[in-house]
């Protein structure tokens, strides 16, 4: 295909879709009355709800799948028995753990004390973009950014990657970032960090300023300065927006692939349950296997949402 | 923000561009709408914090921090004009202190190089991003519309389900999806698989967060459109939109960037077909078979990284809005 082709196909789509909709809305909004009311809510609702089928027809239909042996198709739990008893797989899910657990602690916690340390400073804004840009880019992008970072040479050989060049100036044995485990996880997650301290810098900050002045002189008056400042009035004042920081970072970091699969591949010890997911239907054709990934994430992202309504009810 | 419409103030909702899925909790930041439009006068709980840590300290704390996490980027940059040789040869780091012998001339192959060729690449993820854009902004506008000022049976349980659909990550529906479209459509690496998945991907999130800023709006504007015999259709082309205008570009920014910069999506709907695949699959394959090719690599990733970054530059004002008030789904 040529480039015109692909415009052209691009226009033709968003024309048919133009006229389609145009069509179905003039033609409901000829009926009057109270059906004519319900005829239109049909002609705005319809449309989403047939496509959200999309959604919730496959997911039925993936639970179900991973319930088929890949084998022969037997009704069970080999797929759930596989992923919990070989050991490559216990090792992806105790990837996944120290993910999970790491990116959403380290990114909060750097990105608040970044917000705090910026707060009213005088080049606020550009101190922000600084930190925020990495959540533009893409996952691929930053893995290749940060790919170079890691980039190693055989001892003696220049080193052109900052980290074994800060190595070899201080005169240490070069390090394999992305091939030496266990310790390559922990590299990999410092991209997530780098990623997600934008956020939740983005969210704290605000959350901070939106503590009411009075507050902050009530407590002046009683004399609360600095460190207690922080630890009796600025940490409980924002809470509620560090527990959805804390849980959207968790929910994001579970479904990680981008990251794994452009540094890695998810070789190397690396892998984790969104790689191991793609891996399992695309490389090795298992599709039972690849469904019961894709349940046992559905499955882990619903105490991380349940806990956050629970914290919201708790807080209203 | 400064906008003259009668744009609803949503409670502040924090979502994650970068794949998190919505998490809908009441942050106490609702001031926060307008981060930093007027500076303060008196002290806030932070600055006292701030202070504690000492100034000099503070400040050098945040230079380093501000250092580390641009410096990667800085430094992959740098590389980007640098000759193969010179990258191989000596550390970016070196050639700023000894500056010349830039050029653009890994831009040059990386864009219309035989086996690299990222400009019809580039083209794709153009293709791509905007239908998957405006057909999900504009479908979830109009069931927003319906949800939230239209009557009709089992609204409130649906709008339940839309609002639930969200916590299902949509690794669960990839297989199933793809093979309804390759056995029942007959569409095998076409485009509008991932028009159609992007968009399936964004309507729950879409619809809620539009939904709920729909639903700030005066009911009387509604009203007195209804009294003057304006249809539904009418009032949501004639007042509807014009007023949410804002909102929809907050919304639209973030899928914007959650599908130029997707990778899982287009990889399994579109594989590496170099006629429909975007940049980003492009890239993440380069870094597998070539990842020593560092002049291509850091051009590749540059370009792959151009448009976003200047999205984000140029409406940094919606995206923070955007990131304060909605998000995007996983």
């Amino acid at each position: 295909m040529d480039t015109a082709t692909k415009f052209a196909q691009m226009f033709f789509a968003l024309g048919v879709f133009a006229v389609v909709f145009v069509g179905t809305l003039l033609l409901a909004s000829l009926f009057k009355g109270r059906r004519g009311e319900k005829i239109q809510a049909g002609a705005f609702v319809l449309p989403s709800l047939i496509l959200l089928l999309g959604l919730l027809i496959p997911g039925l239909m993936t639970i179900w799948r991973s319930f088929q042996s890949d084998s022969n198709g037997a009704f069970g739990f080999s797929n759930y028995a596989d992923i919990f008893t070989r050991s490559e797989n216990l090792l992806v899910l105790r990837n996944t753990a120290i993910w999970v657990i790491l990116v959403p602690v380290l990114a909060t916690a750097i990105g608040l004390l970044y917000a705090i340390l910026i707060d009213r400073s005088p080049v606020e804004a550009l101190a922000k973009a600084l930190v925020f840009l990495p959540m533009a880019i893409s996952m691929v992008g930053a893995g290749i950014i940060w790919k170079f970072v890691y980039e190693y040479r055989t001892a003696g050989r220049t080193q052109i990657g900052l980290f074994n060049a800060i190595l070899d100036a201080l005169g240490k044995d070069p390090k394999n970032f992305m091939l030496d485990a266990p310790s390559n996880t922990f590299f990999l997650i410092l991209v997530m960090v780098w990623i997600q301290a934008g956020f939740a810098m983005t969210v704290l900050s605000a959350a901070i300023k939106a503590i009411p002045d009075d507050i902050i002189e009530a407590a002046k008056l009683d004399g609360v300065e600095g460190l207690k400042m922080f630890r009796f009035i600025t940490l409980p004042s924002i809470r509620s927006a560090l527990i959805v920081v804390l849980t959207t970072i968790g929910i994001g970091t579970l479904k990680v692939f981008d990251i794994v699969r452009t540094m890695t591949g998810g070789n190397f010890q690396t892998s984790v349950i969104a790689n191991e997911f793609y891996d399992a239907i695309f490389r090795y054709n298992r599709d039972g296997l690849g469904a019961a990934f894709a349940v046992l994430l559905f499955v882990l992202v619903i105490p991380i949402v349940v806990y956050n309504i629970v914290q919201m009810r708790k807080d209203a | 923000m400064s906008t003259s419409s009668p744009t609803p103030e949503p409670e502040v909702r924090a979502a994650n561009p970068v794949g998190g899925t919505a998490v809908v909790v009441d942050t106490p930041g609702a001031g926060a709408a307008k981060p930093a439009k007027e500076p303060r006068k008196q002290k806030t709980a932070a600055g006292n914090a701030a202070r504690a840590v000492s100034s000099p300290w503070a400040s050098v704390l945040a230079i380093v921090i501000a250092g580390l996490w641009t410096l990667p980027t800085f430094g992959l940059f740098v590389t980007s004009f640098r000759s193969q040789l010179d990258i191989n040869r000596t550390g970016w780091w070196t050639s700023l202190t000894n500056p010349g012998g830039y050029n653009v001339e890994n831009y040059t192959e990386a864009l219309t190089g035989g086996d690299v060729a990222l400009g019809q690449y580039f083209i794709n993820s153009t293709v791509i991003t905007i239908p998957a854009v405006l057909l999900p902004l504009l479908l979830a506008s109009l069931a927003a519309y319906a949800f939230a000022w239209m009557d009709f049976p089992l609204k409130n349980a649906l709008f339940v389900g839309v609002f639930a659909l969200q916590i299902i990550p949509l690794q669960v529906a990839l297989l199933p999806l793809l093979q309804f479209y390759t056995n029942g459509l007959g569409l095998k690496s076409s485009y509008w698989t991932v028009w159609i998945s992007h968009t399936i991907f964004a309507l729950p999130l879409a619809i809620f967060l539009i939904h709920n800023f729909m639903k700030e709006i005066p009911g009387e504007l509604i009203e007195a459109a209804r009294v003057d015999g304006a249809g539904h259709v009418r009032i949501f082309f004639r007042i509807m939109l014009p007023v949410m205008t804002p909102a929809l570009a907050s919304f639209g920014i973030f899928q914007f960037l959650w599908v130029w910069n997707d990778l899982l999506v287009s990889l399994v709907f579109l594989g590496g077909t170099p006629d429909v695949a975007p940049l980003t699959v492009r890239v993440a394959e380069l870094s597998g078979t070539r990842g020593n090719a560092w002049h291509i690599l850091s051009a590749g990733a540059f370009i792959s990284m151009i448009v976003p970054v200047a999205v984000f530059l140029g409406l940094q004002r919606y995206f923070v809005r955007g990131l304060l008030a909605g998000g995007l789904k996983g």
